[in-house]
This record gives structure tokens, C-alpha cells and sequence, in this order.
């Protein structure tokens, strides 16, 4: 696997994390409840030290001077390999639960096989990050079963959020060329797997909080290539804004 | 909302063991909708710095406390009663830890 493609797939690892991050952290101060409040800025701050991992490792695959700061505040949208799924606006409670427990049993899944990745480094973040992932996945899923198994109103609004997100879901098991390159190196994964998993659960899941599976339908695409929704770049304008106005303004 | 939302979900009391071999002991307390929700809300408010590795929450009803009016009554008794300490005791060496 040539550097380049091993750097995309680091990338593509990061930015998921970043911007799922960035969109849970926009929750700190407004949760419905101080102890959710808590709960989600908890589980931003792990996605971002995820990100910070990645990073600075695709930093020192790269080598040319470019750091974890400069690849999260310097790239444009376009070079932003995250799935589509991360960067969709929070909605209300029953979006932002409902969207991380599908990016969080996808993270779960896929970390257990990144576990076993030839590449060390990748090996070991996951390792790591699995435990944190874990949390989320129960943290999420409880909020998914409590809300479609709840009120009329909370029902409601866990199917209002389903028909939102659903068509976001299947990019993350459309494997692009460096996902491609890294499965067959052995150092990425294998995403029929994750797929398989992945299934599996959200079935469960959702048939505990009597909330319908929904059937095939057509998927959005286009993310890990760096064909992004509007939403991005105004995550990036916001996030990015002090590292552009002030380069390299630290406190 | 916020306040709406504190109203209608009860009170818990949180006890955290900070490690083991070491007592539970009252970290605070919270709002949560039942016993799963409050061990979760115990674990993300009270050990984000390592503080714990157990935790038991109850909820805050079910504590029945002393009344701050009758601590005289209660306790001053035992204030000259030095014979209830054991301190008139030679312990042997190869007890540790008394």
C-alpha cells in the first residue's frame, strides 16, 4: 500500500471523528438536562482526541511539515474524507442520539478488525478508542430504545429523525479506492464484515424501541471522496475561523 | 424545559469507591429517569477524572436522614464517655491496621 493511500485512509479515520466531534460538542451547553449536557460534551471530547490521534499520525506519514493542527484548521471541504452521515446538522435530541448510535456502532464494529491491522499505529488507536466507542454505543442506543419506546411525541420524533438519517447510513460501507487498497494490504478492514455487524445491531436496537428497519432505499454518497453536503463548509467555517483570521494564534 | 424536565425526573444520590478496598462515599447527587439513566448520569458526571471504580446510586426518597434538631439528644451523650474507645488496650504487634 503506497504512502498516499495509506495518509487518505488515516485522513478519512480522522475527519470522521473530528466532525462527528464537532457536531456532538455543539450540544455543550444547550442538552435538554446538565447530566446529558455532560454526557454528550464527554463523548465529543473523545471523538476529538480519536481525530487527534489520526492525525497526528497522517502528519508523520506525510512529512512535509504539516501537523495535527494544520490538517484539521487548513484543509478546505474538499479534502475532508469524513461520510456525509457525521457532518448532517444535530435537529433536535432524537436526531443527534439516533445519528450516533449509527456512527458509533459503525466505529464499534470496525475497530474491532482495526485492532488487527498490520499497521501498528492504526492498531493501536483503535485499541484504544474501542473502549470510549463502547460507552457511546450503549450511551446511544439506550437514548434510541427510551425515545421510540416512549411518548407518542418522543416516538414521533425518533421516526421524523429515521427518515432523516437513513439515507446517510450505507455510504459508510461503500468502500472507496484507499479503503479498498488498505483491506487488501491487511491494515484497513473489511466492510462486508462491518456491514454484517452493523445490520445486526441497528436491527436489535431498533426492534426494541419498536421502531420500524427501514428497506433498502437509495443512498447519499459522496463524503470519503470529499463531495460533501452544504453543512460542511459551515462546520469548517466556524471551526477553521481563528486559525484562519489569526495563523498560528495559540492560548 | 430545562426546569420542566428536572421537575418531572427524580432525585438520585450518588456513592463512588475511588478505588478498591476503599468505602463508597457520597459524591453528589443528580436527575435521572430511572436507575440505568442515573448509573450512566453517575458515571458521566462524577468519574470523568478517574475518580471511581464503582458506583451506587439510590434514589434520593428512599434515604432517611437524622434531624438536625435533635443532634443534642443524639450525640453529645457519648462526648464524656472516653470508656468506649478502645485505647485501654496493648495491641499486639502482628495486629496491623487497628
Amino acid at each position: 500500500m503506497n504512502n498516499i493511500s495509506l495518509t487518505n485512509y488515516t485522513l478519512h479515520l480522522a475527519d470522521n471523528a473530528l466532525i462527528m466531534g464537532h457536531r456532538n460538542s455543539e450540544w455543550c451547553g444547550h442538552g435538554p438536562v446538565l447530566e446529558q449536557d455532560i454526557a454528550l460534551s464527554n463523548i465529543a471530547l473523545d471523538h476529538i482526541g480519536q481525530a487527534r490521534n489520526f492525525y497526528q499520525y497522517a502528519a508523520s506519514l506525510q512529512n512535509n511539515g504539516s501537523t495535527e493542527d494544520s490538517l484539521a484548521f487548513l484543509r478546505d471541504a474538499i479534502d475532508f474524507k469524513n461520510c456525509l452521515l457525521v457532518e448532517l446538522p444535530n435537529g433536535d435530541w432524537a436526531q443527534t442520539v439516533l445519528r450516533l448510535f449509527f456512527f458509533s456502532t459503525y466505529q464499534y464494529y470496525l475497530y474491532q478488525q482495526l485492532q488487527n491491522s498490520k499497521d501498528p499505529q492504526l492498531a493501536a488507536i483503535a485499541e484504544k478508542s474501542l473502549k470510549e466507542v463502547t460507552y457511546h454505543l450503549r450511551w446511544s442506543s439506550e437514548w434510541v430504545i427510551r425515545l421510540g419506546d416512549g411518548t407518542g411525541e418522543s416516538k414521533q420524533r425518533m421516526l421524523d429523525a429515521l427518515e432523516n438519517t437513513w439515507s446517510f447510513t450505507g455510504e459508510m460501507f461503500e468502500a472507496c479506492d484507499y479503503e479498498t487498497e488498505a483491506a487488501l494490504a491487511g491494515i484497513g478492514v473489511d466492510l462486508i464484515k462491518v456491514r454484517n455487524e452493523w445490520d445486526e445491531k441497528i436491527a436489535s436496537v431498533l426492534f426494541e424501541a419498536t421502531l420500524p428497519i427501514h428497506e433498502d432505499v437509495w443512498m447519499q454518497t459522496g463524503g470519503k471522496k470529499g463531495i460533501h453536503t452544504e453543512h460542511l463548509g459551515f462546520i469548517l467555517a466556524e471551526m477553521q475561523f481563528l486559525q484562519r483570521a489569526y495563523p498560528g494564534a495559540e492560548w | 424545559m430545562m426546569s420542566n424536565e428536572n421537575q418531572s425526573w427524580p432525585l438520585w444520590e450518588v456513592f463512588i469507591r475511588s478505588k478498591q478496598g476503599l468505602d463508597h462515599k457520597h459524591a453528589g447527587s443528580l436527575h435521572a429517569a430511572d436507575a440505568q439513566m442515573a448509573m450512566e448520569n453517575a458515571r458521566d458526571v462524577y468519574t470523568r477524572r478517574m475518580e471511581g471504580v464503582s458506583i451506587w446510586v439510590v434514589e434520593s426518597k428512599h434515604i432517611h436522614a437524622s434531624n438536625p434538631d435533635e443532634a443534642a439528644s443524639l450525640y453529645d451523650p457519648a462526648n464524656d464517655k472516653a470508656y468506649r474507645h478502645p485505647t485501654f488496650y496493648d495491641l499486639p504487634d502482628e495486629v496491623k491496621h487497628m
